[in-house]
């Protein structure tokens, strides 16, 4: 690991302002920063704790929803009773991910910023354009079994590997965010991770040293939710597809797909068919997609874990 | 005493380091540069002791533990989240101590394995994994005795999984759950269902 200064920060603009300075970075859980660090993918100069901020509650909102900090852990986003009444979609989402002990240090801004999976961005010895830009993509044409089949791009096709964004995106969360300069924005979570287009090193459209301080759900929706995770193992494993869903008792509703593209992904015209059926909505949301030849196995396979969801709706 | 030196001048360049960042806005543009090997106090508490350190801001709980306070019974299995053998107890919830930096810890109470029992007053769970034979190479098992004792308090506090049939129901400590819970603690000897049965005698439910 390369040598880093530290500091606790107080006060949230004096943190955006101290992790605005080149090679700095927030520390929020560490879960994935650490073990990025290790790895020397991710070499900060200078580490700005977070976990004092007191962004650590989750409240009401005056409009019915609830107002999630930004550093509220995994565990008791999923465990609490409003999320798994009212949003039970994220809580099921949440409990599919990582391991408890995981669970427990993760934090909810932290896990939308969470890193990619792809095995060509963890080995340094590889070309990998996200790591290093300009590098090249060892995935294209290796072994992309786990990568992306739509939203990528020639110079990178790796997914967004994380499970709580995807439910968070058939909720219509908003990321909230204060800056160096104070200035605060609510950055809807679909337009929050980037497609990685020509600059895979981009994850979000987070600008240097903006700090989210909480994620925005809207009042509940009603229905009935699903989070659908397939799997190598039944545990403890990163998605190949995953399905989120809110179904409404007259077979309309809200679909994201996980573990397929850059970001969560959910077309709003693809939901409009989805009382005609799985196909039919995933003939839709993943019109222009370009699978490999070993990861072609995710269309079908999201058909069917959507087929699934709406067997268990029915039920 | 040669190494004592070192560190010594090690914690006061850190210091300065850190004193000119925290007190010169006008750096704002410039790249931060850190000393050779910042090093920053920190205080918090193992299994009940009060314990002050200096440290290289990279050492992690799990090195502050094993290398700075020789606990030793916290094992290194991957260094990487993967495997779960750092198992510790933080403010009682349970965590991975190799992805998280000491420094991070101030007046935080940690316990580990030490904690939780000793050779002649064994905590439940330690003689539940003797008597179950929950380990056969024995690396994992700190990890895994610290883990099952926090994941029987979740199921408690009612913390959801993702086997729970309706997340608005107690959970309860059924063996489908421990098994779930358990999934971030490897075992290469493949002891799991003894350990699931330990877990089971400790606070389980049938089934």
């Amino acid at each position: 690991m390369k040598a880093f200064t530290y500091e606790r920060a107080h006060d949230a603009q004096a943190a955006a302002r101290a992790a605005a300075r080149p090679g700095a970075k927030f520390i929020a859980g560490g879960t994935n920063l650490l073990d990025l660090m290790k790895l020397e993918i991710e070499t900060p100069t200078h580490l700005v704790d977070v976990q004092n901020l007191g962004f650590d509650k989750i409240e009401k909102t005056s409009s019915g929803g609830i107002r999630i900090g930004a550093l509220v852990s995994n565990t008791d986003l999923a465990a609490d009773e409003r999320v798994r009444r009212d949003y039970s979609v994220l809580t099921r989402a949440i409990v599919a991910g990582a391991s408890g002990q995981l669970r427990n240090k993760a934090s909810t801004a932290g896990n939308l910023l969470q890193r990619t999976r792809c095995p060509y961005f963890y080995d340094t010895n590889m070309a990998c354009n996200k790591r290093k830009p300009g590098s090249g993509c060892a995935a294209i044409g290796g072994y992309s079994r786990q990568l992306g089949i739509i939203g990528v791009s020639d110079k990178c096709i790796a997914t967004f590997p994380g499970d709580m964004a995807v439910a968070m995106r058939v909720l219509d969360a908003t990321v909230d965010t204060i800056d160096a300069k104070g200035q605060c924005r609510s950055i809807p979570i679909g337009d929050f991770h980037r497609l990685w287009g020509d600059h895979p090193e981009q994850d979000t459209v987070l600008a240097p040293g903006e700090l989210i301080t909480a994620v925005t759900l809207p009042r509940p929706i009603g229905g009935k939710h699903f989070y659908e995770k397939v799997r190598d193992r039944a545990s403890y494993a990163y998605a190949l597809v995953s399905v989120a869903a809110v179904i409404q008792p007259d077979g309309t509703g809200r679909v994201a797909f996980g573990g397929v593209a850059p970001k969560p992904w959910r077309v709003e015209a693809a939901e409009a068919v989805l009382p005609q059926g799985a196909a039919a909505v995933v003939e839709r949301a993943f019109q222009g997609a370009t699978p490999t030849e070993d990861n072609r196995f995710k269309l079908p396979l999201a058909t069917r874990a959507l087929a699934s969801v709406i067997a268990q709706s029915k039920a | 005493m040669n190494d004592l030196n070192i560190s010594r001048r090690g914690v006061l360049v850190g210091g300065v380091a850190t004193a000119t960042i925290a007190t010169a806005p006008e750096v704002m543009a410039q790249p931060v540069r850190p000393a050779p090997a910042p090093a920053v106090p920190v205080s918090f508490k193992v299994n009940g002791k009060r314990r002050d350190l200096t440290l290289d801001t990279r050492t992690t709980l799990l090195d502050a533990l094993r290398e700075h306070l020789q606990l030793t019974g916290t094992k290194k299995g991957c260094d990487h989240g993967q495997c779960g053998a750092c198992t510790v107890m933080v403010d009682g919830k349970r965590i991975n101590s190799c992805l998280t930096l000491a420094v991070m810890h101030q007046g935080d109470e940690i316990t580990t394995i030490e904690g939780l029992g000793t050779p002649d007053k064994l905590h439940p769970m330690q003689a539940a994994f003797v008597k179950h034979d929950g380990y056969q190479c024995g690396y994992c098992t700190p990890g895994q005795i610290c883990s099952a004792v926090a994941v029987l308090d979740e199921i408690k506090r009612g913390v959801p999984s993702h086997v729970q049939a309706d997340l608005m129901v107690a959970p309860q400590a059924t063996n489908i759950e421990m098994r779930e819970r358990m999934s971030g603690n490897i075992c290469r000897c493949g002891a799991y269902s003894n350990i699931a049965e330990a877990m089971a005698d400790v606070g389980g439910a049938k089934a």
